[in-house]
């Protein structure tokens, strides 16, 4: 193991090394520390110049201000309507084209593999026009599908990538065997390869579901007013409008933080593990 | 291929399918994925290059038709004398070199964390927290982290040199605080990438090269590094595309300002293409076209290196 262990070293050097862990991870989430004390800071304690010491109070109250004044339980919502019928549509499509490129040989397939995965690397701005037209033209820019199918169509350059790699890590004799015994290729995929992939999908379903929580880009390209802006576009809008008032600004960044950050703390095996894929051979 | 040779030679529907499925089932599983890929995806990065010969409002006729106007190289002529391009494109090569510090800093946060004590896997989680994060809050954080009068760190450099320092809003500083804001959640990417690859390091050669006398500097560079680097690669990759991508953290920290001198080119394509001055959008996809020919150079870098593992691998 490297780092040599602390246990095998003196005592002098455990003993700083447990003091200087809580310190070191103190001092690396202080905006983030700071902010969550200004999101229960009284608005009287900002006013009287008390940024920094105890507040005076804990004041739940921000949080009601926020549900009450503004459209947040919208936001909300919307990000929730967008993001999980992405993340279905994303996994569904991957997993075929996983399979599809994982499995078969066939002359075009390295260059289709590459294709999604080059294409999952361009900038943003480089689609925004042709996409913001073509959401115009069908009917859907500022609706939930304007990003939706965006969102499915982008991700899955990302999952096919991960998917096919994975099917590849798969033992490839199962499937010989089942065409040897004259299992349908449909069959082969639904009975005996999707049950494999339920680690590979749980990994990209949380994945995909933190990155489009998380998309501000097309946010604000696709849609434009408070009943489908998701929460990304629509705290960057109320930023506006609570200019220094840093309590809500505070209370309302939580609220946004809160759904992914449940996310990766209830599947954090799964969010690992499909992060670092290919960290390691 | 055993499945098609058994199908016998009856002219029926059925046994079509049989003598065809091999081939075809790829491309039945492909097709979904593939078409939804290609209408958002690759066919608008050539509509992008060729949308930016035109000049147009991104209106269209009633009928349907574009308003667009030909004008050949007219926008790649006006950004050569553009010099908010040219503060652009300058803060996106300050990003590229300064994001990269996030590959060994999130190296040294995973050594310190490589650890076997107690409750070392909450601390590890907490410290990969801020990638977690949108960035769209991480920039509001920030914002409120230099804020002048309301944040810690201009109350820390106020106690420290007398006078603070309104970072966001002095062009000297603005892109070098919004870097530094990026770096945080980019840090603990990298750090998890990291600690996944020394987790993976093989006991053997350390104990072996720890008997040869090997130790601190010298271990790292010549027997943990080599091991590492699937990890580095992909580090290195992340984040070079995440600082051409920069643009939610300019757009929520300072929109671009003071005077337009944070801008990058996402950004600045964004602005040009649907400002509230009226929209430009031939104007921004010629933006978008330098972006991107710039990501091309190491897209294709990744990709070659990517084909030559495959043919390695298989």
């Amino acid at each position: 193991m490297f780092p040599r262990p602390v246990q095998q070293v003196g005592a002098p050097v455990r003993i700083a090394y447990q003091v200087a862990l809580p310190v070191a991870l103190f001092l690396w989430l202080l905006p983030l520390i700071g902010v969550a004390i200004t999101s229960v800071r009284p608005a009287s304690d900002l006013a009287q110049g008390n940024y920094f010491g105890m507040p005076s109070g804990l004041a739940w109250h921000n949080y009601v201000e926020v549900f009450q004044n503004t459209p947040i339980a919208a936001y909300l919502r919307n990000s929730f309507y967008v993001t999980i019928p992405t993340v279905i549509g994303a996994v569904a499509l991957s997993t075929m084209t996983g399979f599809a490129l994982g499995i078969y040989r066939f002359r075009a397939n390295l260059l289709i593999f590459f294709m999604f995965v080059a294409g999952n690397f361009v900038p943003f701005q480089i689609l925004m026009v042709p996409v913001r037209d073509l959401s115009l033209r069908m009917g859907v820019y500022n609706t939930y599908w304007a990003l939706i199918l965006f969102h499915i169509a982008f991700q899955t350059g990302f999952c096919t990538l991960f998917m096919r790699n994975f099917i590849r890590a798969l033992p490839y004799e199962l499937i010989e065997a089942a065409r040897v015994e004259g299992v349908a290729e449909w069959r082969i995929f639904w009975f005996i390869v999707l049950p494999l992939m339920r680690p590979a999908i749980a990994a990209l379903s949380v994945l995909i579901f933190t990155f489009i929580w998380n998309d501000f880009f097309w946010a604000t390209v696709l849609t434009s007013d408070p009943d489908h802006q998701p929460i990304t576009a629509g705290l960057s809008s109320l930023n506006g409008q609570w200019i220094a008032q840093w309590h809500l600004v505070s209370a309302g960044s939580i609220l946004a933080a809160l759904p992914p950050v449940a996310m990766f703390f209830l599947m954090q095996k799964h969010f690992i593990a499909g992060l670092t894929l290919g960290a390691v051979k | 291929m055993a499945i098609a040779a058994d199908a016998g030679s009856g002219a029926s529907g059925r046994s079509w399918w049989k003598q065809n499925q091999q081939w075809l089932t790829p491309w039945l599983f492909l097709a979904p994925g593939l078409v939804m890929f290609v209408v958002y995806v690759i066919i608008p990065i050539f509509q992008s290059f060729w949308l930016s010969f035109f000049d147009w409002d991104g209106l269209r006729a009633p009928d349907g038709s574009s308003t667009a106007r030909w004008i050949g190289m007219g926008n790649y002529v006006e950004l050569m004398d553009d010099d908010a391009f040219w503060t652009s494109l300058h803060n996106n090569v300050l990003w590229l070199v300064l994001y990269l510090l996030a590959v060994p800093m999130g190296l040294f946060i995973a050594i310190f964390l490589n650890q076997t004590v107690r409750g070392i896997r909450v601390y590890k989680s907490l410290f990969f927290f801020p990638f977690v994060i949108s960035q769209v809050v991480v920039g509001l954080i920030f914002s409120w982290f230099y804020a002048p009068g309301f944040g810690l760190l201009y109350a820390i450099i106020e106690r420290i040199t007398g006078t603070g320092v309104a970072i966001l809003a002095d062009e000297r500083f603005v892109t070098y605080g919004i870097i530094a804001a990026g770096l945080w959640p980019q840090t603990a990417y990298c750090m998890i990438l990291y600690l996944t690859g020394l987790n993976n390091v093989s006991p053997d050669q350390v104990e072996a090269a720890r008997l040869d006398g090997a130790k601190g500097w010298r271990m790292l560079w010549y027997v943990i590094l080599p091991q590492l680097r699937p990890a580095t690669f992909i580090a290195v990759v992340v984040t070079v595309i995440g600082a051409l991508r920069s643009f939610d953290l300019v757009s929520i920290m300072t929109d671009g300002g003071p005077y337009g001198s944070s801008r990058v080119l996402s950004f600045y394509m964004y602005e040009q293409a649907l400002s509230e001055y009226g929209y430009r959008m031939g104007y921004g996809a010629a933006i978008a076209v330098v972006l991107f020919l710039i990501m091309m150079v190491f897209i294709s870098g990744f990709i070659w290196k990517m084909i030559r593992d495959e043919k390695e691998g298989y």
